[in-house]
């Protein structure tokens, strides 16, 4: 593999008057144990658009989303420094609840992981957790939910039965509906559509399409295509360090680094 | 001002189900500590008040062989000797451990390497059922079949060692056995089947290859059955006589550590020194089943070790 | 051909040993239940034993039995599931909970006969409940927490991380990822060990000769209420248990049909083992068929 400058990069920042931002990192590291992961990143996330993160496996870009959300907080031995700024708010600190947090910032994870309950509780299990008690509304939040994950017509007759017993596309599209039930802000997606077979790739880039009006997306995928396809913007990891953030069609046809014209002309990754 | 921004900064119901959840966990952790502590710091205080208080010298304690606390012998020295018991207990652990060790081992090769079907079928449920068989079963039936038994054969009562070897060799061996299982059930496939295609015959992979990279896990097996031996206290005590004397032979009453305690503690008033010297064999059971705990850590450690 | 022999030579030996195994464990049922079963009828289960005469039955023993059996597993369970909850989701990796590990496992190592001798001294004595039913739990409870807490902690580390993660990132605490997501989950493995432990319990004697005590005092089946002497419910009166029963009948040698019961309680306890042991089997896999299947309500 060739060695690439990794000072040289180029970010363009989506100024506030153009682009309301949903989310941004300011100099974001990642260390797990003493290995630094993510040698600090600056993005920021326009709102209401789908932003890509794309790069070989190894570049870091599950570790940045995964710190997102602080869902590195879980790991022992991850250490997660710099900004994280989210409503005027550096969501990095101490005195933010990370459980409120979570609820804003939801997450789909590479593998499908439903709970091992029915297909209704799946959904409804979270909002209730957070106080939605009222049947009729659970029952609403049901349909609209899978509705827009574009499942409902594949289960409306199932909810009950269990979602294991359901395919690994269908899984995943009930993991994207269970985490937009809590009608988050922002949704992050670690490479969702990973696991599944090209039919169900195309069902669930369709879905990430329509939820689009409604929430900002940040995805990590080692599909060069499906950024291509689905995403607005699309920044380009390599070890550890975001080399280039612009629009995706930028990305793909005028890249402003050597690096990304040769990961996306597929020399690497 | 912005509510979800607010909401970040509060504390939310999930942070305080999380604190008291969180608590609840260690409380009862902390529990299970403490316990283990208590039992340590009480066993301990009472098993040392008879060199402390009542100034046993702990050689003469551990090396004679008189144990009649209640009485003093010519120095005017109360005769606690817990000889007998000691060397009683190490008996019956270490004969058990000696009879059980060939019959649990083949009986595991038997399970995973010639006839794993067989043996799944029938030896796997009857040693798990047979693991939770209470020990009171096991003395019952040593006191009316292998005392009767040894009565006839050698004479004597029939009490003694060789019935609490025999008792114990039938109690311990069901969780050997299925220790050793998973022992030998650890070794890669690969192994054998390299073996075997080296030529090996069967025996020559089982007894070169298969025994030997699983050794740590049989040792472990031998040793926590010897501990379940060792600390076992009631099928013991209703076979073995209860005489705290040395044993002459095999099949002469003799004791353990365990039966003079469950024989004793009932009959002697606290505080007392018959009683604190009950309380010392108590604390040679705990310290003993620390020792086997070591045992089976140092055996795991070096195995580990191993590739 | 030596080695061909020898490999002959081998598996005969192993046949043979298998073969005794089998032999002497079977034998061993069979003489229990034989010997035992016959004595085991609705008379003998139910009527108090008698000390100087035959007759007696195992009424009050049974009972005491099962009483001190739920009373045990009532206090142990949820102890032992806060316990486990903290270890396999709270504890982080360092000396400190490698030492509460080792004081669980030499805690599950020790000899009954310990564990009871420290019921007696702190329970018996030092807090006064006497010889009865509340210490013999308590000490049951000792007994059998380490092995409890492994077993749900083993349980629940079986349960994939990814299940926890998509609790945590939809905003639920870990405590409810735990208590609603993961423990379910692990139910299957979490009643196994459970029911096994309640074998284990039910046939424990050498911890409570000193704590529940060797006595069964009449009782009066009629009065429930749990602050009067005789109700079988008064969990400070002294309670022999059936496990310690055939024990003392055997070593006082004043009864004199104590073979007899002896061998019918004995048929009683191995009998009681094997439906726990078999009922521990079947509830795991209709727990886990049920969780996994489609076709039924959810959970």
């Amino acid at each position: 593999m060739k060695t690439y400058d990794l000072t040289k990069t180029a970010i363009k920042t989506f100024i506030p008057a153009e682009q309301e931002i949903a989310l941004s990192t300011e100099d974001l590291h990642v260390f797990y144990g003493l290995h630094e992961q993510i040698k600090g990143v600056s993005l920021q996330f326009p709102r209401y658009k789908i932003s890509a993160v794309i790069g070989s496996s190894g570049s870091g870009k599950s570790t940045y989303l995964r710190s997102l959300n602080r869902m590195n907080d879980e790991i022992q031995t991850a250490r997660v420094t710099g900004k994280i700024m989210y409503r005027g708010l550096d969501i990095n600190q101490n005195n933010i609840d990370v459980f409120e947090m979570r609820k804003h910032i939801g997450m789909v994870f590479q593998r499908p992981n439903p709970f091992a309950k029915s297909i209704y509780d799946n959904i409804v299990f979270a909002p209730q957790r957070h106080g939605i008690k009222n049947k009729q509304v659970l029952d609403e939040l049901v349909e609209t939910t899978l509705q827009q994950a574009g499942l409902w017509n594949e289960v409306k007759d199932t909810l009950h039965k269990s979602a294991l017993a359901l395919s690994g596309g269908q899984q995943q599209r009930l993991c994207i509906a269970r985490a937009i039930a809590l009608k988050p802000d922002i949704l992050l997606l670690d490479e969702p559509a990973s696991a599944l077979d090209p039919i169900s790739t195309s069902v669930v880039e369709d879905t990430l399409a329509q939820l689009k009006a409604q929430y900002t997306i940040i995805i990590v995928t080692h599909n060069m295509q499906q950024a291509a396809r689905v995403s607005d913007y699309t920044a380009f990891f390599h070890q550890g360090v975001a080399l280039e953030y612009a629009e995706t069609n930028q990305i793909f046809t005028q890249p402003a680094i050597q690096a990304t014209d040769d990961y996306v002309s597929g020399h690497f990754g | 001002m912005d509510p979800i921004r607010e909401s970040l900064l509060k504390k939310s119901h999930q942070a305080k189900l999380e604190r008291r959840g969180r608590l609840l966990g260690l409380f009862c952790i902390s529990l299970i500590v403490v316990v283990v502590a208590a039992i340590f710091y009480f066993v301990a205080s009472r098993g040392l008040a008879t060199f402390y208080h009542d100034k046993i010298n702990l050689w003469d304690f551990l090396t004679k062989q008189a144990w009649n606390p209640g009485t003093k012998d010519s120095h005017g020295i109360p005769e606690v000797g817990a000889l007998p018991m000691i060397v009683g207990s190490f008996l019956v652990t270490i004969f058990a451990a000696l009879v059980a060790t060939p019959f649990a081992i083949g009986a595991a090769i038997f399970m995973t390497e010639i006839s794993p079907r067989r043996g799944m079928q029938i030896l796997k449920p009857v040693t798990e059922l047979l693991v939770g068989i209470p020990s009171v079963v096991y003395g019952f039936i040593g006191l009316t079949v292998v005392v009767p038994v040894i009565r006839y054969l050698f004479g004597g009562t029939g009490f003694g060692i060789l019935a609490g070897t025999f008792v114990l060799f039938v109690m311990i061996l069901p969780t050997v056995t299925s220790m050793s299982v998973d022992a030998l059930r650890a070794v890669p496939r690969h192994y054998r089947e390299a073996s075997l295609a080296l030529g090996a015959t069967r025996w020559q992979t089982i007894y070169k290859v298969v025994l030997r990279s699983s050794l740590p896990g049989l040792l472990t097996a031998i040793v926590f059955g010897m501990a379940r031996a060792f600390g076992e206290a009631l099928a013991v005590q209703m076979v073995i006589g209860n005489a705290a004397l040395l044993p002459h032979n095999l099949v002469s009453p003799a004791s353990t550590l365990t039966s003079i305690l469950t024989m004793g503690i009932g009959n002697t008033i606290m505080g007392s020194l018959e009683n604190n010297a009950l309380w010392s064999l108590a604390l040679i059971l705990l310290l003993m089943s620390l020792v086997f705990n070591l045992l089976i850590r140092l055996i795991g450690r070096k195995g580990a070790l191993k590739p | 051909m030596k080695v061909k022999r020898q490999d002959k030579v081998a598996t005969v030996i192993l046949y043979l040993i298998a073969g005794t195994i089998i032999l002497v464990l079977a034998s061993l049922l069979a003489f229990i239940l034989i010997q035992g079963l016959p004595h085991v009828t609705w008379h003998f289960l139910t009527t108090p034993a008698r000390s100087f005469e035959a007759g007696g039955g195992i009424g009050i023993q049974l009972f005491n039995s099962f009483y001190l059996l739920v009373l045990a597993m009532v206090i142990s369970v949820p102890l032992s599931l806060g316990a486990g909850i903290y270890l396999s989701e709270y504890a982080k990796k360092n000396w400190l909970t490698s030492l509460i590990r080792t004081a669980i496992e030499i805690l599950s190592s020790l000899p009954s006969v310990v564990v009871g001798l420290f019921g007696f001294l702190i329970f018996v004595i030092q807090f006064k409940f006497g010889f009865s039913i509340l210490s013999g739990a308590l000490v049951l409870t000792v007994f059998n927490l380490p092995l409890l807490t492994r077993n749900v902690e083993e349980s629940l580390a079986s349960i994939s991380s990814m299940q926890r993660e998509a609790g945590l990132a939809l905003g639920l605490s870990r405590w409810e990822t735990v208590t609603r997501i993961i423990v379910p989950e692990a139910l299957p493995g979490i009643t196994t060990g459970m029911i096994l432990g309640a074998g284990r319990v039910f046939g424990e004697a050498a911890a409570l000769i000193y704590t529940a005590g060797q006595s069964a005092p009449a009782l009066d089946f009629t009065n429930w209420n749990p602050f009067y002497i005789a109700s079988p419910l008064n969990p400070l009166r002294p309670a022999e248990t059936l496990a310690v029963h055939i024990w003392k009948i055997n070593s006082e040698g004043i009864m004199p049909d104590a073979v007899a019961v002896s061998a019918g309680a004995s048929a009683v306890l191995i009998i009681a083992v094997l439906v726990f042991n078999l009922s521990a089997r079947w509830f795991g896999q209709h727990l886990y068929q049920k969780m996994t299947g489609s076709g039924k309500k959810g959970a």
